[in-house]
């Protein structure tokens, strides 16, 4: 980090910043040099970091009216909606809140998978963002068994019985789980503990993930490492907080429309039903988020495979930095990658489009070439591509392409000299 | 800019078709006007408390409705019955109280504060009167099914002779907009069932309206506050969005790069 060495003004702030650098870290963030042809797609941090608070928020409130018992959980949802002051607002922010949260994660993974902002130097960046990922996920279902509906309950019994396909143990660790012998009110108490727990994972995990950001500092569109502070550069307050405000708001605008308009759009009608062990509904599915992997979960017919083809695909993810051999960070030098980036996206898309449809006939055809395809694209197409694709010439400087100059090729440093 | 716009659209967009056409399969339901939807929607009073009348008279001879209590019906957003209204109707009610100083359980008539009252003492109780299907709760019923009022409205007036090739056990109906088309509750509606006081003909049409928008009140009894409050704090967000909006150019113009 280059900052200069901050010196407070005051005596106290001296006296108090040389025991404890509080002074100095929030000097740091201010001044923090951040490349400023960031575009859009770099505000969903900052919307994150209001998603994660949000929810945070929320989820305290309502633990303050939930009753974690079986018996009772669903009746004190209803009570929440109906007799807590506001008890309705913050329990829809709070639902919709989580798949805003996944909206927003979604957009802020297939950005880095775009700039390449997971390559070296921001190995460990990335790692910590799968791990906070995987967290929302497992945070996202407890929380989602939580008002104890009968999608609530039968989501629950699907995604613990996967861990009966593990050989030998599988049984034992299913019942450990459950804590009994099915998905009953010692699952639903140590739900509520996990759920309440996870979010603090998080907030800390995310600390770390800003930490580490703040060492190499911000990819940029650009990709390339840039000199900091220069003209490349604008401090983060005002420059930053102000833009990241502005998205930030824009998208309140949206996530205002799903609470105030269609509180229950994303959810399951089954999960206003109370939990019923004794009646299984037509079709179990899990949120939105999920359906990627449901998708291909479903489209081995393995029970074993299939979890190990779902953990993979999320953990695939965590190798990535060495799967893409590439040396260049943005897509925008890489005409090959970017085709092969969109048809990513299409795919990831097709894969939860099937993951909400029943797995039979055609259906079932597409989940399998559209999970065979994506782990093609990080197994052998990413590896392969930095070898074979020919790059189109990177600017030195970022203030090049912002100032409308062709990339002039005696500026430039093609793909030869950087691998030098 | 303008391409983030677009493809996050784009991404909300496909968002919404994922959602909508996760709610299984698409039936062409009755439709109606309904008053509650839209950015402005509120409920008809006089439709809930027509709603209020039917449900009473017809669907709490088996259907609970444990979540509701006799304030409720009084409340602001619901079908407003005057206090001395709501009160008369609680008291029409017969609760079990207790145990007494003597440690008796005695009955009295209903008060505000009490839940409604229940048809069957319990869920065995309840499937033993209705040939082992159980009349579900209508406390949260419209959210709880996919096609929400659309398919409630429909569902009442859906039934029909059962066509050939079509065999029905004991006991059961055919109804056009029931999942799997076979129903245990025969059709509850039935012109004139219920004699309305404020003089509309009770049709079984203008029934199934009343009754799906008092069960969707029963389900969602901040609806209107919702929308009122959703309304203000978008604009409240437009605007301040705005003005951010010409704050950040204003901060970026010293810059020479784009926002």
């Amino acid at each position: 980090m280059s900052d200069h060495e901050y010196v407070p003004s005051s005596k106290f702030g001296k006296w108090f910043n040389d025991r404890l650098p509080l002074l100095t870290l929030a000097s740091h963030l201010t001044d923090y040099p951040t490349p400023k042809n960031l575009n859009y797609w770099w505000t969903f941090g900052g919307i994150l970091t209001f998603c994660l608070i949000t929810q945070i928020v929320t989820g305290l409130t309502l633990a303050m009216h939930y009753i974690a018992h079986a018996d009772m959980a669903f009746e004190s949802v209803e009570h929440i909606m109906r007799d807590v002051n506001y008890g309705w607002l913050i329990r829809y922010i709070h639902a919709n809140g989580a798949s805003m949260f996944f909206l927003a994660v979604y957009i802020h993974i297939f950005r880095s998978l775009f700039y390449g902002s997971y390559k070296s130097p921001r190995e460990i960046i990335w790692i910590i963002g799968i791990i906070i990922y995987l967290l929302m996920m497992a945070a996202a279902f407890m929380g989602y068994v939580l008002p104890w509906g009968q999608m609530s309950f039968w989501g629950a019994t699907v995604i613990t019985n996967l861990f009966s396909a593990i050989p030998l143990v599988g049984e034992g660790i299913v019942t450990w789980l459950w804590g009994g012998y099915s998905v009953d009110n010692p699952t639903l108490t140590r739900f509520f503990t996990l759920h309440y727990l996870i979010p603090f994972l998080i907030l800390g995990l995310v600390v770390l993930h800003i930490w580490a950001l703040h060492v190499p500092g911000n990819n940029n569109p650009v990709g390339i490492d840039i000199k900091k502070p220069s003209k490349d550069t604008v401090p983060f307050h005002p420059y930053i907080v102000i833009k990241d405000g502005f998205a930030l708001l824009m998208f309140m605008i949206v996530f205002a429309f799903f609470v105030f308009y269609s509180p229950n759009i994303l959810g399951h009608a089954d999960n206003y039903i109370e939990a019923n062990p004794m009646v299984t509904p037509a079709h179990i599915v899990p949120e939105w988020y999920l359906l990627p992997f449901y998708a291909i979960l479903r489209s081995v017919p393995d029970k074993l495979l299939g979890v190990v083809a779902m953990l993979s695909a999320i953990l695939i993810l965590a190798a990535l930095p060495w799967l893409d051999t590439s040396k260049i960070r943005s897509a925008v030098f890489r005409p090959l990658y970017k085709q092969f980036y969109w048809i990513l996206v299409a795919d990831v898309l097709i894969l939860g489009y099937i993951g909400a449809m029943p797995a039979e006939g055609l259906y079932l055809l597409i989940a399998r070439v559209a999970t065979a395809y994506y782990f093609l694209h990080f197994l052998v197409i990413l590896p392969v591509l930095g070898f074979k694709e020919k790059t189109i010439p990177v600017p030195l400087s970022i203030t090049e392409p912002i100032l409308g100059g062709s990339p002039n090729l005696a500026m430039a440093k093609n793909k030869e000299s950087l691998n030098k | 800019m303008k391409n983030f716009i677009k493809l996050f659209s784009i991404l909300v967009l496909f968002f919404f078709t994922i959602t909508q056409s996760n709610s299984a399969e698409k039936i062409d339901y009755l439709k109606t006007d309904w008053s509650f939807k839209g950015l402005f929607g509120k409920f008809d009073r006089g439709s809930l408390q027509r709603g209020y009348q039917v449900y009473t008279e017809v669907c709490a001879a088996c259907h609970s409705m444990k979540y509701l209590s006799y304030r409720n019906l009084g409340e602001k957003g619901g079908p407003e019955f005057s206090e001395a209204e709501t009160k008369a109707i609680a008291a029409s009610f017969e609760v079990t109280d207790g145990p007494n100083a003597d440690g008796e359980m005695f009955e009295r008539p209903a008060k505000l504060s009490d839940k409604f009252v229940m048809p069957y003492e319990n869920v065995k109780a309840a499937q033993a009167a209705n040939g082992g299907a159980y009349p579900p709760d209508m406390s949260v019923l419209v959210k709880a099914r996919g096609g929400g009022v659309d398919y409630i409205y429909s569902l009442l007036q859906g039934y029909e002779e059962a066509p050939s090739g079509v065999t029905l056990d004991e006991g059961v109906h055919y109804n056009k907009y029931m999942y799997g088309n076979k129903i245990r509750m025969s059709a509850p509606l039935s012109e004139d069932i219920v004699e309305y006081g404020d003089g509309t003909k009770a049709t079984v049409e203008q029934m199934s309206k009343d009754v799906t928008t008092f069960l969707m009140w029963a389900a969602e009894p901040h609806l209107e506050a919702r929308h009122q409050m959703g309304f203000k704090a978008i604009v409240y967000l437009i605007i301040l969005t705005i003005l951010v909006y010409f704050s950040m150019k204003k901060v970026w113009s010293r810059v020479e790069s784009e926002v």
